[in-house]
């Protein structure tokens, strides 16, 4: 990082990985640049099934139809990080219900919400 | 035999006549076990035996169509049953043909016959009986095929074996044949008309392939063939005309007959037309069928012989197969071809040389848009651009630059053969490719790398000079080798466009070598490459940088791709170019690509020749260091730079020639090749005057020339120089030697003594021994 100190302000474009952006209000929003570093960490695990990974690198919400694990006591809205079935994470969100809750649930309740997933790397290329 | 029915009855074929004979291609029953083959034995022989008497004893070809007993005569190899005649060991047919040319006018002459096989056989049988067998033999069988197939199309093509050898032997062949034929179609009753016409055929152009293959080996051109195909350069007015409304399969067929004439041009050239008239029709119809322009033409005509320059073409039509890369930050290959076959990629390793490369046949889902792309696993990239980052060979822990990044394929495989240690400075001056670049060194997990939207250029002066282990430089070029990719090119570049992109690119490649620091302990290395395949961007820039730094060229690694040009056209480069590698969609399936690595020697910059001395120290060093090739002598090339400059300093202190002592350091330069009857002058004048309007030529002349243009008097001064630090020096010593004269005698005998072998002078050796 030391080295980058050479290049000018304006000049400097990136700087490793970009983790997350700073708010107006001072809020620290994390992007989908930090999904390598989450899922390795990641405490709470959603796997999706094949059918529904699509939707969700959409940008859509995770519904109960396309549940596919979930780890076990996973308290409501907290933070997950998505997987598909073969183990590539997919991105993260926050849950919606707890795992008891899920599995008394209809099959259109959402489960997980979405905040950030890698379909954004085609989608939104200009907001990375 | 019915060739010569044909000539005398003037009607139909043989079929039509001999009532023997069934339509079609069945036309002559075989010897056989067939009772009908029996009967016509029989009838055959009969008949023999009556016409005799008519056949003239001796019959043309007579080996060939010799008939067949049952049995084999003595002394005779081959088939003992009756299809020994037509089914013979290969060879010998020259020896047969020869013979049969001689009684060629004695067949002609025979009436027609409703039995002309009969008569053949009759025939046959004299003179096999006259002649050597085993040549008959042999012959027989292809002339026999060959007739039986000529008669079976009603030998439509008789008119082409009116002369030559192989017609006199066919002519014999049919008459012969026709007894066979009857034999071998009879076997095949059960087949159908078709069937049996096919087969016909097909026996038939064996024949004639055989037949031409006898033609080629006798070095017999069969005029009448030849004048039928022969290729004829439209005029002037039906080019004009062509333009109006052109035929692109007329054009095509056009431009392969230009090309097999221009490989035989001596043979088959048509008279009182050169061989630039061939040329510029060629490039007419390339430019009508292709697309390319003139200048585009030109350039991949010089590059390529003419047939391969139509394959390089050809190829640019066609876009390359789809090739992706593993990410090996994230995943492994053999991961990711499953996870991918399972979504329905088919897909392949790219090859044994690369363990990273997949290439992709074809795809049910968009192969840029799976989850695994998304998450990083692979990135989309054309295969030749793997070379460069294979040729630079980063260390992790390394500091590496890439000066032109853009979209960012070949920085996220540096970064992962960094395996993501060390630093990489990702370079783009264009800010909207940025955001490319930006997007997959995230999506791609890269974190060793600094991205910044500098001029290349001045990047030494941003990140400092010397201060970097390896620098890759893929240059922005003219594109002329990812033809497939952007078909503009073929029409819209220029030998302007060129020479701006060569400019750009000297600069660019004197900055990238700059960064780097010559002492670094694992690195100190440069990788150029581009997607064009014009000699003045690449191997012609290579040159510069050889001449303008302390640098050398260094095998790439790549096992494959063709060696760079060492000379072309009027350029002559430095011979260690032939490490730089050359990629081309028609020979290697990869987009047109050049690639060359350059390691750097040492750290200094070489003046300009005006500087004369940069330093004693550093020059002694250097001379350590100096690159292999600067003691290469090349003749009637001198060269400039601080080679020179130390070689003269070098010379004057060992008291040589300075002159004389300049081994020739190689300066490739383009210069115009000397004019037999115009001499140099002219021709420097002469050449490429188009080409090099309003740009500064200075720097492409030789320093030699330009010295010896602006400064007359150099080697005299030096000469000059040189005497005059002699007789300083000598002036000296006696100096030295008269003050230490009046000292005591014991004192001078010593010091003479010891003055004897420091003068190390012939004159002075000879003085002091007759003082003793």
């Amino acid at each position: 990082m030391k080295k980058a100190t050479n290049v000018a302000r304006e000049k400097l474009v990136a700087l490793g990985t970009c983790i997350g952006k700073l708010t107006h209000t001072g809020k620290f929003r994390l992007t989908i640049g930090a999904l390598d570093l989450l899922s390795q960490h990641a405490k709470y695990k959603i796997w999706v099934k094949p059918s529904a990974e699509m939707q969700y690198l959409y940008g859509n919400n995770i519904l109960k139809s396309g549940l596919g694990r979930i780890t076990e006591n996973t308290p409501a809205y907290t933070g997950v990080v998505i997987y598909s079935m073969s183990d590539i994470p997919l991105g993260f969100g926050v849950t919606g219900k707890s795992t008891e809750d899920c599995r008394t649930m209809d099959p259109s309740g959402i489960v997980a919400f979405h905040q950030a997933d890698v379909g954004e790397y085609l989608r939104g290329e200009d907001e990375i | 035999m019915a060739r010569v029915q044909n000539k005398q009855a003037g009607a139909g074929s043989k079929r039509n006549q001999d009532p023997k004979l069934k339509s079609g291609p069945n036309l002559k029953k075989m010897k056989g076990p067939s009772s009908n083959g029996k009967a016509v034995d029989s009838h055959s022989q009969k008949h023999q035996q009556q016409t005799k008497s008519v056949m003239s004893p001796t019959k043309k070809g007579g080996v060939l169509s010799q008939r067949k007993e049952h049995t084999l005569p003595a002394g005779k190899t081959g088939f003992s049953d009756l299809n020994a005649k037509w089914l013979k060991p290969a060879a010998k047919k020259r020896k047969e043909e020869e013979e049969e040319e001689v009684e060629e006018d004695e067949d002609i002459e025979l009436i027609g016959d409703e039995f002309p096989s009969d008569m053949m056989e009759e025939d046959e049988e004299d003179e096999m009986q006259s002649e050597e067998d085993e040549e008959g033999d042999e012959d027989n069988d292809n002339d026999d095929d060959d007739n039986e197939d000529l008669e079976a199309l009603g030998g439509m093509d008789q008119g082409e074996f009116e002369e030559g050898d192989i017609k006199s032997e066919d002519q014999d062949d049919e008459e012969e044949e026709g007894e066979e034929e009857e034999e071998e179609e009879e076997d095949e009753d059960d087949m159908t008309e078709a069937e049996r016409r096919a087969l016909a055929l097909d026996r038939f152009k064996r024949k004639q392939a055989e037949a031409a293959a006898k033609e080629a080996a006798s070095g017999d051109i069969d005029t009448n063939i030849q004048d039928v195909d022969r290729f004829v350069l439209p005029s002037g007015q039906e080019v004009e005309a062509e333009q109006a409304a052109p035929d692109l399969a007329l054009v095509q067929r056009r431009m392969k007959d230009i090309v097999t004439v221009l490989e035989n041009f001596s043979t088959r050239r048509e008279e009182g037309r050169s061989r630039g008239d061939y040329i510029q029709q060629l490039k007419r119809d390339l430019n009508l069928y292709y697309g390319y322009n003139d200048f585009m033409l030109e350039a991949i005509l010089n590059l390529f012989t003419v047939a391969e320059a139509i394959e390089f073409m050809e190829a640019n039509e066609v876009p390359r197969p789809v090739t992706l890369r593993t990410n090996t930050l994230k995943t492994r290959r053999r991961e990711l071809a499953a996870a991918l076959i399972n979504r329905g990629v088919s897909l392949d390793p790219i090859g044994k040389w690369s363990k990273v490369g997949l290439v992709v046949y074809e795809s049910k889902v968009p192969i840029g848009a799976t989850p695994e792309y998304m998450a990083g696993h692979y990135m989309l990239q054309g295969a030749s651009s793997f070379m460069p980052c294979m040729a630079l060979a980063p260390q992790p822990g390394e500091t590496v630059v890439d000066m032109a990044a853009a979209p960012g394929g070949k920085t996220t495989y540096v970064a992962s053969l960094m395996k993501n240690t060390g630093t990489i400075f990702a370079n783009e001056i264009n800010k909207d490719r940025l955001k490319s670049i930006q997007g997959n060194l995230y999506r791609l997990g890269v974190t060793n790398t600094v991205l910044c939207n500098y001029d290349g250029q001045e990047l030494p002066k941003v990140l400092g000079e010397k201060s970097v282990d390896r620098v890759l430089l893929d240059a922005p070029c003219s594109g002329t080798g990812v033809v497939s990719k952007d078909p503009t090119v073929k029409s819209g570049k220029t030998q302007a466009d060129v020479w701006r992109c060569c400019e750009l690119q000297k600069k660019l490649i004197l900055a990238a070598i700059d960064l780097v620091d010559a002492n670094s302990k694992t690195g100190g290395y440069v990788v150029y490459s581009t997607c064009s395949i014009m000699v003045e961007e690449n191997e012609n820039v290579i040159n510069y940088a050889l001449r303008k730094r302390n640098v050398k060229i260094v095998p790439t690694g790549l096992e494959f791709g063709r060696e760079g040009f060492v000379r072309y056209r009027d350029f002559r480069f430095h011979p260690s170019l032939k490490h730089a590698r050359r990629f081309y969609p028609h020979a290697h399936n990869l987009d047109g690509f050049f690639v060359c690595k350059l390691k750097k020697l040492s750290n200094l910059k070489a003046k300009e020749s005006e500087n004369g001395k940069i330093g004693s120290d550093e020059e002694d060093q250097d001379d350590d260091e100096a690159p292999a090739w600067a003691h290469d002598d090349k003749p009637g090339v001198a060269g400039g730079s601080q080679q020179q400059q130390q070689r003269k300093k070098a010379s004057k202190e060992t008291g040589g020639d300075a002159s004389a002592s300049m081994p020739g350091k190689v300066v490739p330069v383009s210069r115009p090749k000397t004019h037999p009857k115009l001499g140099r002058k002219a021709s420097l004048n002469q050449a490429h005057a188009s080409d090099w309007k309003g740009v500064d030529t200075t720097q492409y002349k030789s320093e030699h020339t330009i010295a010896r243009k602006s400064e007359p008097g150099i080697v005299k001064a030096a000469k000059r120089e040189l005497l005059e630090d002699q007789k300083r020096k000598h002036a000296l010593r006696e100096q030295k030697t008269r003050v230490q004269r009046p000292k005591t005698e014991a004192a001078k005998l010593s010091q003479q003594q010891s003055q004897v072998p420091k003068s190390g002078k012939p004159g002075s050796k000879a003085a002091a021994r007759s003082k003793r």
